[in-house]
């Protein structure tokens, strides 16, 4: 057997380490205010969606299947909620819903900056593409490494790892939209005189809001997939049913839990793909 | 006159390092040199113009020659390398950028080839844009902007989308939305080019009626020369990035100083652009009332001309004489004024050539030009346009 000498060692791992520690020790103070703030909102999120009867997200459920695509998805999506219900789930998908919705909106908000600066500078599009690349290509445990060192366990860790993990479609995205932006459309609101600012929110934004729509439900669709390894650090929620099944071999819970979450991310795929639908330009 | 927009020595260069290549295109490096050297794109190469007051002003050239470069260096859209570009006086290349985009909110529009409609808004709103950028009140731009998509014939169809309505309707409503803005001087950059013939040629006509109710200072740009004399008051014949030519129509046509210019107007339909006056040559004889026959005679004679027309001492044309009908005259003696035939045709200087084909087709004599005292300027000769051998 042949072995790699082991006098040529490179311990890499310890200067990050290092790197991380002393983020850790010096911004103590702001990694609690970020805690502070994701927590903030996520239980303004998870109080208002407990809080609206189950019967009213069904029927609003079925209204949007129906008005964004047709009466029948409105009736199939309906049933699939229903379902949820009925498995004894509703409680947990609840609380995924909160989880889901909290990473998805702070991702948009981390996002689409980043993708239109991305859009405006060449330089920070290729310092950004391949840190995309490796993000997305990065198995998504790897994010609950810094997520549980920076914000110890629960589900701000939960958070913040499933934001990670669901931002790159939407900065690649928000980017790509914004480039593609027609030359002479631009050059006719250069020549009216238009400030920087006017040329983004009346021109770029939305002429591209379409393809920013589709990162919307691609990023949703990413953090709807981190589920069950969020509640690893301990998010609760469907993903955890499915974990506590795993644990105890329990095939009938591990199938409901896993069904509903199939479910519930049908619907919101459909719902958020009819929604950019609406967006599209005719040419 | 007023001259109002006066372009000096205006140079663009695309490319990495623009100025360095500019030294080297003022020692005489010719533009593919450059390009094969230096891989920069030479735009615009030391170009000189004035356009005045309610001037249609177009520049005309073939693909690459850079018309889109210069029309938009005229409101920065592209920054020149090098030159000046002065509007009522004042250098906007030197502009920073507050006064640059007040330049363009106040003095300046843009219709685009293609177009450059705003496809996320109605069509009212396109038309507003200019003025929602200036911040005028919601309230006021709707009624500008109805009112100037109702000068291009569109009232009813603000509430559309651009895609809704056709090429020709679409270029309406970049013309509006330029328009709406009141700009002194409008750019237009090839905006007839993507419509069909037919509907191309509304849409000059439409624009020479709009023009002469507002009189702005308009620099139109097209490849396609009939239509560049159709409309210019001067035309600017550019060819590499240089303008080669600038004059009136009629001057270019008359007297096209190259090769390139030659070869340009070459596939153009003469002759509607040029007028009796143009093509009219002096008589090679006259005769007068005064003479008798004999002298008649023998100026056909000496000229092979079979036809003279009479003209009192002020020049004043009187009427025509054939040879055979002098040849009697002077074997009976009789005096000018009794063979003098009217059946001639007379035009006036201004009329079109392509309007005299029916006339010269029927004509026994050459055409006489005369001004309004009936005062004889000139011949066209009727085998010149027939044949389009002007
Ligand atoms: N943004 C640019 N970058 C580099 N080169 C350019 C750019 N714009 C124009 N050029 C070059 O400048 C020259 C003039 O181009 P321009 O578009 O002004 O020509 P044009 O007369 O408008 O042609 P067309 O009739 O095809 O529109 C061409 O050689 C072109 O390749
Ligand atoms: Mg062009």
């Amino acid at each position: 057997m042949s072995e790699f000498p082991e006098y040529l060692s490179f311990k890499f791992g310890i200067y990050v380490a290092d790197i991380v520690n002393w983020l850790i020790d010096n911004f103590e103070s702001f990694f609690d205010a970020v805690r502070d703030l994701i927590l903030w909102f996520l239980l303004k999120v998870d109080f208002a969606l407990h809080w609206i009867p189950w019967w009213i997200i069904i029927v609003g459920v079925f209204l949007l299947g129906w008005r964004i695509k047709k009466l029948p998805s409105g009736i199939t999506y309906a049933l699939m909620l229903f379902i949820v219900g009925l498995f004894g789930l509703w409680d947990q998908m609840i609380s995924t819903l909160s989880l889901v919705l909290t990473s998805v909106v702070i991702s948009l908000i981390i996002g689409i900056p980043i993708g239109i600066l991305m859009a405006y500078s060449n330089r920070l599009e290729s310092f950004m593409k391949p840190l995309l690349d490796g993000m997305q290509t990065m198995p998504s445990f790897v994010y609950l490494i810094p997520a549980v060192i920076f914000f110890s366990l629960g589900t701000v860790p939960a958070i913040f790892a499933t934001t990670i993990y669901s931002v790159p479609p939407v900065i690649r995205l928000t980017n790509l939209a914004i480039r593609n932006v027609d030359k002479e459309m631009l050059e006719a609101a250069h020549s009216f005189g238009s400030s920087p600012w006017q040329i983004l929110t009346k021109v770029e934004i939305p002429q591209a809001m379409p393809t920013i729509m589709t990162g919307v439900n691609q990023t949703t669709m990413m953090a709807m997939a981190m589920v069950v390894i969020a509640s690893m650090v301990g998010a609760k929620g469907l993903g955890s049913e499915v974990l506590i099944a795993i644990n105890r071999i329990d095939i009938a819970r591990g199938f409901e839990a896993g069904l509903s979450i199939v479910f519930v991310a049908i619907i919101i795929d459909r719902i958020t793909q009819g929604i950019a639908d609406r967006f599209r330009i005719p040419e | 006159m007023t001259e109002r927009i006066k372009v000096e020595n205006l140079y663009k260069i695309f490319g990495k390092n623009p100025k360095s290549v500019l030294k080297k295109l003022k020692q005489g490096m010719t533009k593919d040199e450059i390009l094969q050297k230096t891989g920069h794109a030479v735009g615009v190469n030391n170009v000189s113009f004035n356009v005045h007051e309610g001037e249609i002003f177009v520049i005309m050239g073939l693909s690459g020659s850079g018309k889109s470069t210069l029309i938009r260096c005229l409101n920065l859209l592209h920054k020149p390398t090098a030159g000046n570009i002065f509007v009522d006086g004042d250098n906007i290349v030197t502009y920073d950028k507050q006064q640059l985009r007040k330049f363009r909110q106040e003095k300046i529009a843009m219709v685009f080839q293609h177009f450059g409609l705003f496809s996320h808004r109605t069509v009212l709103e396109n038309v507003e844009y200019g003025l929602e950028i200036k911040n005028v009140p919601r309230e006021e731009r709707r009624k500008i902007a109805k009112q100037t998509l109702a000068t291009v014939g569109l009232e009813s169809w603000g509430d559309n989308m651009p895609h809704q309505l056709s090429g020709g309707m679409q270029q309406r409503v970049g013309l509006a939305r330029a328009l709406a803005n009141d700009p002194d001087i409008l750019l237009m950059d090839e905006p007839f080019s993507a419509l069909d013939p037919l509907i191309r040629r509304e849409m000059q006509l439409e624009l020479l009626d709009i023009q002469s109710k507002l009189k702005k200072i308009i620099i139109f740009i097209t490849h396609d020369v009939n239509e560049a004399f159709k409309i210019g008051d001067r035309v600017a014949v550019m060819k590499d990035g240089k303008i080669v030519q600038v004059g009136t129509p009629e001057e270019i046509l008359t007297n096209p100083t190259n090769e390139y210019i030659k070869d340009f107007i070459k596939d153009i339909d003469r002759s509607k652009i040029l007028q009796a006056k143009h093509v009219m040559i002096k008589p090679l004889a006259l005769a007068s009332l005064k003479n008798g026959p004999k002298v008649a005679m023998k100026e056909m004679e000496e000229n092979g001309i079979s036809s003279l027309f009479v003209v009192d001492k002020d020049r004043k044309l009187q009427g025509i004489i054939t040879i055979d009908d002098t040849v009697k005259a002077i074997k009976e003696n009789k005096p000018l004024k009794d063979i003098m035939k009217q059946d001639y045709s007379t035009t006036s200087p201004e009329t079109y050539v392509q309007d005299l084909i029916p006339k010269a087709s029927e004509a026994k004599y050459p055409i006489a030009v005369v001004d309004d005292t009936n005062k004889l300027l000139g011949v066209v000769v009727r085998v010149s346009v027939l044949s389009g051998l002007i």
